[in-house]
């Protein structure tokens, strides 16, 4: 089934993830005081952005799906966030391998890495709902509902994680990443957001067409039963 | 208003009824918060001083494990004889039927809370000099938080595979805020720290529970009726 349409997102996608390498490793300067490691950096934040993107987009597909009772919204949606779920987990992988060198642990319960580990369980708890309800209306019904409660408890989980940090200091803060960046890792970040807003595309546009035959099965598999 | 409270308060009598004479979860739910009170005794030093500085935490987590299992019933309890189908097709709003499930699970876990928690500070050598009137204040707030997401989610899962991991699966990241405001004042009224600066999280209670029961209200029609 591969098309010229294919070809041609994959070698966009791939021609971007190089450009992408050679920004964040080989064009723009190490950074002085934590050095090499900084450069994860480059691959820590954008697959954040995009995950927020994904679930904005999910989010908005989950009310469409709702008004218009469309299951191709709800293919969206599901495309959307599970392709989120994977730059989610990218950004809590490549965390830690920052944080060991530059904090001296792996982990802290400072307020963004407790909200992006939330997000991602309510990603996870999203996926799992959905393999764990057959009817494709129902499930499309439910699963939207349960975004928008997603949506919603994320925000307020985060506001509530900064007061709670607040109160208790925790030994090591995180080090004001926008603040003060320098113009060439300016450009650097753009374009590894760039780079990853790409593939993030690209995996949609699989994921639908996955969705897509997905529901095809189950239906042809429905017609079979009723035979 | 009356449409609303009419069928709720009616729904809400309805399930405190059925558990005064069956007492099936209440006495469950109780008998599961003691052996999460005797398994907390081996994670830590449970005669040290510094068990006053977490017994906020230790109680809420008991509170969350126990309550879930009075949720996961709430909703369960209503598929036998396709009593939900009967619930819907009756002349009462999803929203008040929901109302009058949280209200009645409300209830419900406040009576669990107030079993456990006189157990909880003879076993963690909590004296009885605190402000007792803020901690009803916090128990009443983060229980409706909890409550009237759990209730939603009850009903959300009611007919799912695995409906018993589905629920805390779902339930506690978002009700974390709740759980981190009421473990914050909990462990503040235990020690006997001033309440002012704490505020903030009695806020973020009230605001929860303004956000989530709206949400809840409008689109629990979606869960009940599809």
């Amino acid at each position: 089934m591969k098309s010229h349409a294919d070809l041609a997102w994959g070698a966009a996608t791939a021609a971007a993830m190089v450009g992408a390498l050679y920004l964040a490793f080989v064009w723009v300067p190490t950074e002085a005081s934590m050095g090499i490691v900084q450069r994860i950096f480059y691959f820590h934040m954008p697959p954040f952005v995009v995950a927020v993107v994904a679930i904005i987009v999910g989010m908005a597909a989950s009310v469409r799906y709702l008004a218009t009772r469309n299951l191709d919204w709800d293919d969206w949606a599901l495309a959307s966030i599970e392709v989120g779920l994977v730059f989610d987990t990218m950004n809590l992988i490549t965390g830690p391998f920052w944080a060991k060198p530059v904090w001296g642990i792996w982990w802290t319960w400072d307020a963004r890495l407790t909200s992006a580990f939330v997000l991602w369980l309510m990603f996870v708890g999203y996926l799992i709902l959905r393999r764990a309800i057959e009817e494709p209306g129902q499930r499309a019904a439910l699963s939207a509902v349960v975004t928008m409660f997603q949506f919603v408890g994320a925000i307020i989980v985060y506001m509530a994680n900064r007061w709670w940090r607040t109160q208790h200091p925790q030994p090591v803060l995180a080090g004001g990443e926008g603040s003060g960046l320098a113009p060439e890792m300016r450009v650097a970040l753009l374009g590894c957001l760039a780079a990853f807003l790409v593939l993030y595309l690209c995996l949609m546009r699989l994921r639908l067409r996955l969705a897509r035959l997905g529901r095809e099965v189950e239906g042809l598999r429905r017609t079979v039963h009723s035979l | 208003m009356r449409e609303l409270l009419g069928p709720a308060l009616a729904i809400a009598r309805k399930d405190l009824r059925v558990e005064r004479r069956s007492k099936e979860v209440v006495n469950a739910a109780f008998s599961f918060a003691l052996v999460v009170l005797l398994l907390f005794s081996f994670t830590f030093d449970p005669s040290g001083d510094e068990v006053r500085t977490m017994s906020g935490g230790l109680l809420w987590l008991v509170y969350a494990f126990a309550g879930v299992l009075v949720l996961n019933r709430s909703f369960a309890r209503e598929t036998q004889n396709d009593c939900l189908d009967a619930l819907v097709a009756a002349p009462a709003s999803a929203a008040a039927i929901l109302l009058g499930k949280t209200l009645a699970n409300t209830v419900l876990l406040l009576a669990l809370e107030a079993a456990t928690l006189p157990v909880f500070t003879i076993f963690y050598n909590v004296r009885w000099d605190f402000r007792l009137g803020w901690l009803l204040v916090v128990l009443v707030l983060a229980t409706w938080g909890f409550t009237v997401i759990g209730t939603v989610f009850s009903a959300l899962t009611v007919n799912v595979q695995l409906r018993e991991i589905m629920l805390p699966l779902l339930v506690f990241p978002i009700t974390i805020p709740v759980l981190m405001a009421a473990v914050q004042l909990t462990t503040v009224i235990f020690t006997g720290e001033p309440m002012e600066p704490e505020m903030v999280w009695v806020r973020l209670l009230v605001g929860f529970n303004v956000i989530f029961t709206t949400l809840a209200g409008a689109l629990v029609e979606y869960i009940l009726v599809g």
